[in-house]
């Protein structure tokens, strides 16, 4: 097991440190995450006064689109130069390089969401840090069943050439679930008067799905990557 | 290692047919062959990074399945594409491999790759500022740095100068006396002529040893002449396709 979190640790470290040089994913994705809060900022808030229930759905399709894009180049480092051929020859569980990719992905978007869960709140003047403990369960479950399921699908269509449009093709129906648990929960704790058992229960439904679905993840992660 | 049979599809395009060969420790076998003969693919299936589509790769007495990462800890392998991360410093790229190797004295054995790969001065630049000379002498130093017992090399001297093609036949000399078996796909037929213990040659798929008198050069002139390793497997399928062009065969 020691052996299995230092690999996935080694893979997390090395797309950290790609990632600080040349900030390729982080800038794409942030730039896409806070021109969609502030484009529907534009359409949803009038007179200084936002529209009832837009901020959860546009603090969740900021996420969700933006995560897509991160999602979609996950694996381009291991595509270029083939070095996703030199991962698979060395000697380690490769689930354990699924966990660090995962992980990768999860502290990028992590990044990402400060900044949109900021701009939301202050555009859409939306509680959000009323019950920042929730928020932090709900936002943090999400991005891990939609990152989960992604981080296999973007492993699995990293040779096929039309992997761009496949990716989304076979993301959204597998994560509407998720988006849709996220939003709700979202939207409980933003009404004038928060209902934090329906929140309770999204966590917990967000929490079986992430169970499955990582699970999942890890078990055919290998045989995925297999040809 | 003993190749058995095997053959290789890509959708309905078959790239290996019928091959088998057998290599024991302590030996350097070169694959030749023009391009496209199916080379790189043979190097993969032994690698484990493809499966057969029918026959079998053995390890001893165990496939690739049945061992796993206890075969992969015993590969080097130096693909065409070289496989390292641009945007890290080469002391970065084999840290890297030296961490998934689960390697003991890691930095003293980087140390050691980074000057038998003449890089010692430029350890920590990255690699995107690297000439392709100095990129494969790090893919090398990168394959070789878990001290494999099966080294496959595709294209080894890409790019490396007269000296460095030296230092590199001379290093693969010395893996030969440690009783690695080491498998070369490549087109340098003089630098490579003296140091290997058998040749085959790859053509539509098909594998055939050349012969062994006169040089390396003139065994592998002889063989394209005569046909190389038989008619195109295309031709043979009968789906059409021609036999080898003129300019192939001179090639």
């Amino acid at each position: 097991m020691r052996r299995f979190l230092h690999v996935a640790w080694l893979v997390v470290r090395k797309d950290l440190r790609v990632e600080a040089r040349n900030k390729e994913m982080l800038l794409t994705t942030l730039f896409f995450a806070v021109s969609c809060v502030l484009v529907f900022s534009f359409s949803f808030v009038r007179g200084g006064q936002a529209v009832d229930g837009a901020a959860a759905g546009i603090l969740w399709i900021a996420i969700a689109f933006s995560g897509t894009l991160a999602l979609g180049r996950a694996f381009e480092r291991e595509r270029n130069h083939d070095a996703l051929g030199a991962l698979l020859l060395a000697p380690v569980d490769r689930p354990a390089l699924y966990l660090g990719k995962l992980i990768g992905i999860l502290l990028l978007l992590a990044m990402v969401e400060v900044v949109v869960v900021v701009m939301v709140a202050f555009l859409f003047q939306a509680p959000l840090f009323a019950h920042g403990w929730w928020l932090l369960a709900l936002l943090g479950l999400g991005t891990l069943g939609f990152a989960s399921v992604g981080t296999l699908f973007s492993a699995m269509l990293v040779k096929t050439r039309s992997r761009a449009v496949l990716l989304p093709v076979l993301l959204y129906p597998m994560t509407i679930p998720v988006l849709i648990m996220g939003v709700s929960g979202t939207a409980a704790l933003l009404q004038p008067e928060p209902d934090l058992a329906l929140a309770r229960l999204w966590v917990s439904l967000m929490f079986f799905f992430d169970t499955v679905f990582l699970t999942l993840a890890l078990w055919t992660f290998e045989p995925v990557m297999t040809e | 290692m003993t190749v058995a049979d095997v053959s290789r599809f890509y959708g309905r395009r078959r790239a290996l047919s019928h091959v088998s060969l057998t290599c024991s420790a302590g030996e350097v076998i070169g694959l030749l062959g023009p391009n496209g003969a199916g080379k790189s693919t043979l190097l993969g299936l032994l690698a484990t990074l493809s499966e057969p589509s029918a026959g079998e790769v053995r390890y001893g007495d165990r496939t690739a399945r049945e061992a796993g990462a206890e075969v992969r800890a015993q590969i080097g392998f130096l693909a065409h594409e070289l496989q390292l991360y641009p945007e890290l410093s080469a002391r970065e790229n084999l840290q890297f491999t030296a961490g998934l190797y689960g390697l003991d004295r890691p930095e003293a054995r980087v140390a050691e790759a980074l000057v038998s790969a003449g890089l010692s001065d430029r350890a920590d630049d990255v690699v995107e500022g690297f000439s392709r000379g100095m990129r494969q002498r790090l893919a090398l130093e990168r394959a070789l740095l878990h001290a494999p017992r099966l080294v496959l090399f595709d294209e080894p001297f890409t790019g490396l100068d007269e000296a460095s093609c030296g230092a590199l036949v001379a290093r693969l000399a010395q893996l030969r006396d440690t009783r690695c078996i080491i498998v070369l796909a490549t087109h340098d037929l003089d630098v490579v002529d003296g140091l290997l213990d058998r040749a085959v040659i790859l053509r539509g798929g098909r594998m055939r040893e050349l012969g062994k008198t006169g040089s390396l050069r003139e065994r592998y002139r002889a063989a394209i002449a005569a046909g190389g390793a038989g008619r195109r497997v295309a031709d043979h399928d009968g789906s059409g396709a021609g036999p080898p062009a003129a300019s192939e065969a001179h090639s």
